[in-house]
C-alpha cells in the first residue's frame, strides 16, 4: 500500500482514525483543513516555516554515531538521530512551530496546548512567545510534578499553565481540559494538538511536520554509509516522533521499524502503557485507534515512568501499519527505560528523555543479536534534563527495594535503604 | 412513531414546548434514579435524558464529570443502566434517550447497545462525540430499532452542516446555546436569538435548546424561539448533594417546577 494515500479524505487509516470530536469543533476542524492544506501548496508558507526550522529550531539536527555504545553491544551499527539538540530540547517543536504558523495564517490570538512530560508544552510556549501570542497549556497535576523543570521553562516564556486536577491528573486528562478550552474560545484559539492523534486532520498534520526527522535521516544516512538503514527505532506514546522517523522509509520495504511503547511495571501487571499489547479497538479523543480501556468501554489507568507515554490511546497511523505488519511494535518497562538511561548518559556523555529511554533499550536488546554491518538508528527524541528528580527518585527505590531485599533472610522485613546509596 | 415522535406531535398539537430534564443514571442510586424520572415526569417532563457515565467526558463542565465519576464509582454498566430503564418503564411512558458519548457504546457494540437499548424500552440516542459524519452505521441500526438519532447543532455549525445533520438525524435537533460544555450561565450569548432562530427556520425536525439553562426566564425565551428546552447541569447538581433523599426530591421540586412551567403556557 502506497503510504501517501492516508489519511483518506475522511481521514481514516484503514479503520482507523476518524473525525469523532463534538459539533461545536466540527466546523473549526474543517477550517484547519482548508487552511492547512492551502499553506502546504503555498511557497511562501514554506519558505517561512523553513527558515525557522533552520534559524530557531536548529535543523537539521545531526546523525550521530554511538561508537562506544555499538561497541558495547557488539552487534550493529548504533546511530542516533539527535532531536534531544532542537530547541527546546525535543522533536516537538517541528510541530509546535508549523502548528504556530498555521494559526498566524488563520488569524488565531491564542494558543493552547495539552502537555505530558512538558517538551510539548515547552515547545509550544516558545513558538507562541515568538509569534507574539497568547498561550495556555494544560498540564495534569501529576504530570506537573514530575516534569517541575519544563513548568518553570513554560512560564518563563510566557505561557499560562493550568494544572489538571480531574481523573488521574495526567495526559489524558490535560487533553480534556485543552477540549473544554477549545470547545469555549472557539472563535480566537488554535489548539495545538502534540501527537499524531486526536480527530482529523491532525494526525495528519503533525506526522507532516514530523516526518522531516526520516527525511533528514535518509539523507545524511546515504552521506555516511552510501545505502540506507535496515532498522529504526523509536518510542511511541501518542506516536509523533515514531511515525516523523518512519514516514518517509515506510515504502522502503528493506528497512524495518519498531515502535517501543511504555511497559511500565510489566505489561502483565496490567501497570502500563502498551496499547498494542492490551489496547482494543476504541475512540478515544477524536480517533479510533487502539485504547487501553475496561471490557464496558471506559478508559483505563496507565501507568509509566514518562509522562509523555502515559496514554490510554495510540496514534491512528501506527494502528493501521501494526496490522499490516509494516511496523514492529514493542514494550520496555519502567526498569528497563531507566537502565538505558544510564547506559546512554555514561556511554555517550548524552542524557536521553525517558521517553526516548524506552527506544535506546529496545535497541540495546537488538543490537547484539544482529551482524555488525547492520544500520540501526534510533530516534533520540528528546533530552533528559527535565526527568532528573524522577530518575533519582526511581533509582532511591531501587536502592531500597535492594537494601530490603538484602535484609530479608535475617528480619523478614527489612529496614529501607538510605536514598544516598544509590549514587 | 415513537414515544419522541409522538410526543412532539402532541405537544405541537396543544401548542406546548417540551421540557426536557437530563440526569446522570444511577445518582445518587439507582432506585433512587428511578424515583427521580418519575418525579420529573410528576413535574411535566415530556422527555428524559438518562446520562450513560463515560469516564472523560470532554464536552462537559465540572458538575456533569463529577456526576459520571460518581456513577462510575457506583457501578453504574449497562446490565444496572437497562435495569434501572426496565424499572421506570414498569411504571412509565415517558420517552428516554441515551445520552452518552460513543466509547461506552462502541465497545459494547452499536448494534447490541440499541437492540438492548430498544429492548428495555428507551427511545432515542445521543452520543457527543459522534457527529453526523461519522454516523452512518448508526443510523441505519437506529433506524432499524426505530430510535430516534439525535445530533447536536451548536453556533458554530455552518448552513452547509446543519443540512447535513438534518439528513442524519431523526426525533429532534439539540441546539447547544453557546460554544462551551455544559454548565448553568445567568445570560445569552449576545447573538443567541438570532442564531436559533435560522436554525429552527431551516429545520423540519423540532429544535430544542440546552447548555446553561437554570433560569425560568431563560426557558421563556426559548419557548418563544423554538419547541423545547434541556435542563441538565442545574438538576444534576441537586442529585450530587449529601442529604437524605426526601430533601433532594424537595429541592428537584422547587428548581424544576418553575422552570417547566413556562412550557406548559399556550404558544402560537
Amino acid at each position: 500500500m502506497d503510504p501517501r494515500q492516508f489519511p483518506d479524505k475522511w481521514g481514516r487509516f484503514g479503520q482507523f482514525g476518524g473525525k469523532y470530536a463534538p459539533e461545536v469543533l466540527m466546523p473549526a476542524l474543517e477550517e484547519l483543513e482548508t487552511h492547512y492544506l492551502a499553506l502546504r501548496e503555498n511557497p511562501a508558507f514554506l519558505a517561512e516555516l523553513d527558515l525557522h526550522l533552520k534559524e530557531f529550531v536548529g535543523r537539521p539536527s545531526p546523525l550521530y554515531f554511538a561508537e562506544r555504545m555499538t561497541r558495547k553491544f557488539g552487534g550493529a551499527k548504533i546511530y542516533l538521530k539527535r532531536e534531544d539538540l532542537n530547541h527546546t530540547g525535543a522533536h516537538k517543536i517541528n510541530n509546535s512551530l508549523g502548528q504556530v504558523l498555521i494559526a498566524r495564517h488563520m488569524g488565531k490570538k491564542r494558543i493552547i496546548a495539552e502537555t505530558g512530560a512538558g517538551q510539548h508544552g515547552v515547545a509550544t510556549a516558545a513558538a507562541a512567545a515568538k509569534f507574539d501570542m497568547e498561550c495556555v497549556i494544560y498540564m495534569g497535576r501529576v504530570d506537573m510534578e514530575r516534569q517541575a523543570p519544563n513548568v518553570q521553562r513554560m512560564l518563563l516564556l510566557g505561557a499560562t499553565v493550568v494544572p489538571v486536577e480531574s481523573g488521574s491528573r495526567t495526559l489524558k486528562d490535560a487533553i480534556n481540559e485543552a477540549i473544554r478550552d477549545w470547545v469555549t474560545n472557539i472563535d480566537r484559539t488554535h489548539y495545538v494538538f502534540g501527537s499524531a492523534l486526536g480527530p482529523h486532520p491532525y494526525p495528519r498534520i503533525v506526522r507532516d511536520f514530523q516526518k522531516i526527522i526520516g527525511e533528514e535521516t535518509e539523507r545524511q544516512m546515504m552521506e555516511k554509509e552510501k545505502r540506507l538503514p535496515d532498522y529504526l527505532v523509536a518510542c511511541v506514546g501518542g506516536g509523533s516522533n515514531a511515525i516523523g522517523m518512519f514516514y518517509n522509509f515506510l515504502d522502503k520495504p528493506s528497512v524495518k521499524m519498531i515502535g517501543v511503547e511504555a511497559g511500565g511495571h510489566g505489561v502483565l501487571t496490567g501497570m502500563h502503557a502498551a496499547r498494542f499489547a492490551g489496547g482494543t479497538l476504541g475512540v478515544l479523543h477524536g480517533a479510533k485507534s487502539y485504547v487501553l480501556q475496561t471490557p464496558q468501554g471506559q478508559i483505563a489507568e496507565t501507568h509509566s515512568i514518562s509522562a509523555g507515554l502515559d496514554y490510554a490511546n495510540v496514534g491512528p497511523e501506527h494502528a493501521m501499519y501494526r496490522d499490516s505488519g509494516r511496523i514492529t511494535y514493542t514494550s520496555a518497562t519502567d526498569a528497563e527505560a531507566l537502565e538505558a538511561f544510564g547506559q546512554l548518559s555514561r556511554l555517550e556523555g548524552i542524557i536521553p528523555a525517558l521517553e526516548s529511554s524506552h527506544a535506546i533499550s529496545e535497541a540495546m536488546r537488538l543490537a547484539p543479536t544482529l551482524p555488525k554491518d547492520t544500520l540501526l538508528v534510533v530516534n533520540l527524541s528528546g533530552r533528559g534534563d527535565k526527568d532528573m528528580s524522577t530518575v533519582q527518585a526511581a533509582m532511591a527505590e531501587v536502592a531500597a527495594a535492594k537494601a530490603a531485599e538484602a535484609a530479608k533472610p535475617a528480619s523478614g522485613k527489612g529496614p529501607s535503604g538510605s536514598p544516598g546509596a544509590c549514587a | 412513531m415513537n414515544r419522541i415522535d409522538a410526543a412532539f406531535a402532541r405537544l405541537k398539537e396543544s401548542k406546548k414546548k417540551a421540557f426536557i430534564p437530563y440526569i446522570a443514571a444511577g445518582v445518587p442510586g439507582r432506585d433512587e434514579t428511578v424515583e427521580i424520572v418519575l418525579e420529573l415526569e410528576r413535574l411535566g417532563a415530556d422527555i428524559i435524558e438518562l446520562g450513560y457515565p463515560f469516564s472523560d467526558p470532554m464536552a462537559d463542565g465540572v458538575v456533569n464529570q463529577t456526576a459520571a465519576n460518581r456513577a462510575l464509582d457506583l457501578g453504574v454498566d449497562a446490565d444496572a443502566y437497562f435495569a434501572m430503564v426496565a424499572a421506570i418503564r414498569k411504571r412509565s411512558q415517558v420517552p428516554l434517550i441515551v445520552f452518552s458519548y460513543l466509547n461506552p457504546i462502541f465497545k459494547l457494540g452499536i448494534d447490541a447497545f440499541a437492540r438492548r437499548a430498544k429492548a428495555a424500552g428507551m427511545d432515542g440516542m445521543l452520543l457527543v462525540d459522534m457527529p453526523v459524519e461519522e454516523s452512518e452505521d448508526t443510523q441505519a441500526i437506529c433506524k432499524r430499532e426505530d430510535l430516534s438519532l439525535i445530533f447536536l447543532v451548536a453556533p458554530t455549525t455552518t448552513r452547509e452542516r446543519l443540512d447535513k445533520v438534518l439528513a442524519g438525524g431523526t426525533g429532534f435537533l439539540y441546539y447547544i446555546s453557546r460554544t462551551g460544555i455544559t454548565g448553568e450561565q445567568d445570560a445569552f450569548q449576545k447573538d443567541f436569538e438570532s442564531k436559533v432562530a435560522a436554525i429552527k427556520k431551516g429545520s423540519r425536525l423540532p429544535v430544542v435548546v440546552g447548555f446553561g439553562i437554570s433560569k425560568p426566564d431563560q426557558v421563556r425565551t426559548v419557548c418563544g424561539l423554538t419547541d423545547g428546552v434541556v435542563v441538565g447541569s442545574a438538576l444534576v447538581r441537586r442529585t450530587l448533594e449529601k442529604k437524605p433523599f426526601a430533601d433532594m426530591l424537595a429541592d428537584i421540586r422547587t428548581l424544576i417546577a418553575p422552570l417547566a412551567a413556562p412550557t406548559k403556557e399556550t404558544w402560537n
